[in-house]
């Protein structure tokens, strides 16, 4: 049985929803009553059924939808997909590696035939059958990133690993929580988290470059990140910050159920085999909060978090506008009994 | 120990002699599948099977990262060495079951380079056969310099020059043909990216001269596995696991951890990776510090050890391990 693709828009009248099992797979981010950052890494392995960890790279309901939005965002502005002249045999790298993840998860939505350099590649819900030559980028309508990362859910920067760290010469940036690619680009991994707060201070950084650069082939690692979107709106990018920055005054007791939404980035690391980079999906979740707080736990479980998270950890998320209006409206719904280990809902 | 990387169940598929010192081996995968793809300069750990002991040799793979079909590496016998090269090439023949790690580059070519400039010397070519392939498919710009003691010890010399001709230049010791290095590295064009693989002594030699001659330390990369060294027996306490092991005279601390059923992680297994970096508890004694990984710093602290080509002589040495 395929996956059901929903309808639905990420901008102007917002029709974004999740299905009542897309909530259960949610990935909530908080193992414990509280946050602090860590280096929360762990092995990128397949997990449960019915997870998003089911497939290494994950397809969902939304997917036909989110790259219609990305198509959109790349017609306004199309420096959102960037790749410096190095970063092209990384590019067929990681054409290669989605284009076999998702045939492999997918086999209903998605098929990869090779006959040595020869490729066909079959996206059934996009309407696409191509074939072209491996490692021949004249072959193709785009170059090998741009091409199959309009197919594929998340954000995608490519990473050179040189000089022991790790550049930022190549993305696919249009889903992102508040940070730009056209920035960044060419940066170095302390580059361009200098924006950060408190995390430099503990030496998350050093210790995050020492092991991402020792990432190996066939060992993919994983981490979650989070944080908090008005409106479910995928593209949050600085370039566009005159379309959602206003939105986060606009919080009310009455439509912080519809507007406030959790949003969790899956980001998983990749050693490439061709280039030697590493690919960096970083994929995002949305979940409103009516949506969220059908699971008891998640409430009761967020409302601490929020109401104790230090004061940088709000200001660097953004969420100091409403942040005093969503605790009042979760608290409602915390009726301080203790919660189960795990992520998971009850 | 399978911390560092995931491992293939490989069978020897060919032995070939190469010449007097040099014996080329090919892997493919037991279950017939293609081996995962690899970028130029890039090493597999051999696990060798010799009687009680296990004995883990990184080598470079040495055939075109276009073809997976096949894995090739390349020893250089070593007679006087720890037996590691001498295993291989009396005990490895085709048909034999081995286990070999995941491709690891320590050794990666600068994809920004306008050319890439190689010195190599001696067994040191072996990377460079493998990254030569990667550009040559590529159309890159690259030039090989490489140093051999003789014409019949010069391993694939006679392969690269007909594969590329010109943009090979060889170099015989019994000739006395040496590099112009200082020529050489002065007449570059911008953007050149220079590569060295080969004897201590000549990567030294290269550095030292690109340094002098203003070459940017990030333009300068080299492969530099420093093979354990033999030394006096030591005893040392594991405080963590609460043992207390002996490392033979033959044996690496590593490989004496290991053998002790403690799996620190690893990769390179030859100073230059820093996986296995070990905090030192205590001491009474002398380091020997054979790394390229830790700082000077660092080991005049006596704080930290790399077990994979480090030693101690003196009486005790406790280990975070």
């Amino acid at each position: 049985m395929g996956i059901t693709f929903r309808k639905e828009t990420f901008r102007d009248d917002f029709t974004f929803r999740n299905s009542p099992e897309h909530i259960r797979r949610f990935p909530f981010p908080f193992h414990e009553d509280s946050y602090m950052y860590a280096v929360n890494i762990e092995p990128h392995v397949v997990g449960p059924k019915g997870s998003v960890l089911e497939n290494l790279i994950d397809v969902d309901e939304h997917y036909v939808a989110e790259m219609q939005d990305r198509a959109l965002v790349l017609a306004e502005d199309p420096l959102r997909c960037q790749s410096l002249p190095h970063m092209t045999l990384a590019g067929w790298d990681l054409l290669e590696l989605l284009m076999e993840q998702q045939a492999l998860g997918y086999p209903e939505h998605f098929t990869l035939t090779r006959d040595g350099d020869r490729w066909r590649w079959i996206n059934r819900p996009l309407g696409i059958d191509d074939t072209f030559t491996f490692g021949d980028t004249s072959t193709l309508p785009y170059g090998p990133m741009e091409y199959i990362t309009r197919q594929s859910q998340g954000d995608f920067c490519i990473l050179d690993q040189r000089d022991g760290n790790l550049w930022m010469d190549a993305g696919m940036v249009t889903t992102q929580a508040d940070w730009s690619l056209d920035f960044d680009i060419g940066m170095n991994f302390f580059e361009w988290h200098a924006p950060v707060p408190l995390a430099h201070e503990k030496g998350i950084f050093t210790r995050a470059l020492k092991f991402l650069t020792n990432i190996q082939q066939g060992k993919p690692a994983r981490r979650l990140n989070w944080t908090m979107t008005i409106n479910p709106r995928l593209d949050t990018s600085p370039e566009n910050y005159h379309k959602w920055g206003p939105d986060r005054a606009t919080v009310t007791p009455e439509n912080v159920g519809d507007k406030v939404h959790l949003r969790v980035e899956l980001q998983s690391f990749w050693r490439l085999p061709r280039s030697n980079g590493i690919v960096f999906p970083i994929r995002c979740y949305l979940i409103k909060m009516d949506e969220l707080v059908t699971q008891p736990k998640w409430a009761r479980r967020l409302h601490r978090v929020i109401r104790d998270l230090p004061e940088e950890l709000a200001t660097y998320k953004g969420l100091t506008r409403y942040r005093s209006t969503l605790v009042e409206w979760l608290s409602k719904l915390d009726d301080g009994s203790p919660t189960s280990p795990g992520f998971g809902p009850d | 120990m399978s911390t560092g990387t995931t491992k293939l169940d490989v069978v020897v598929s060919d032995v070939v002699p190469v010449n007097d010192l040099v014996t080329r081996f090919h892997f493919r995968r037991r279950d017939g599948e293609l081996l995962p793809t690899f970028s130029g300069g890039a090493h597999v750990v051999v696990e060798m099977r010799d009687g009680e002991r296990t004995r883990l040799n990184p080598y470079s793979l040495m055939g075109s990262p276009l073809d997976t079909r096949e894995y090739t590496i390349s020893v250089r016998r070593d007679d006087v060495g720890r037996g590691g090269s001498l295993f291989m090439h009396r005990h490895v023949k085709p048909g034999l079951e081995m286990v070999i790690s995941y491709p690891v580059n320590l050794f990666s070519l600068d994809l920004r380079a306008k050319k890439h400039l190689m010195l190599a010397g001696g067994i040191g070519i072996t990377p460079f056969m493998a990254q030569t392939a990667q550009l040559a498919g590529e159309g890159g710009n690259f030039e090989l310099h490489y140093t051999c003691r003789t014409a019949s010890l010069g391993t694939y010399a006679d392969v690269l020059r007909e594969r590329y001709d010109r943009r090979v230049r060889l170099y015989h010791d019994d000739r006395d043909e040496r590099i112009d290095l200082d020529r050489l590295l002065s007449t570059q064009p911008l953007g050149t990216h220079l590569y060295v693989c080969g004897p201590a002594g000549m990567i030294n030699w290269v550095r030292d001269r690109a340094a002098a001659l203003g070459w940017p330390s990030e333009a300068v990369h080299f492969e530099h596995f420093a093979a354990p060294q033999p030394g006096l027996p030591f005893d040392v306490t594991l405080a963590v696991s609460g043992k207390t092991i002996r490392v033979g005279s033959q044996q690496s601390l590593l490989e004496a951890i290991e053998a002790a059923g403690v799996d620190p992680p690893y990769l390179c297994r030859g100073g230059v990776c820093g996986q296995c970096e070990t905090n030192v508890i205590s001491y009474d004694g002398k380091f020997i510090h054979n790394d390229h990984w830790l700082s000077e710093e660092d080991h005049r602290s006596g704080c930290k050890i790399m077990p994979c080509v480090s030693r101690f002589e003196g009486k005790s040495l406790v280990l975070e391990r």
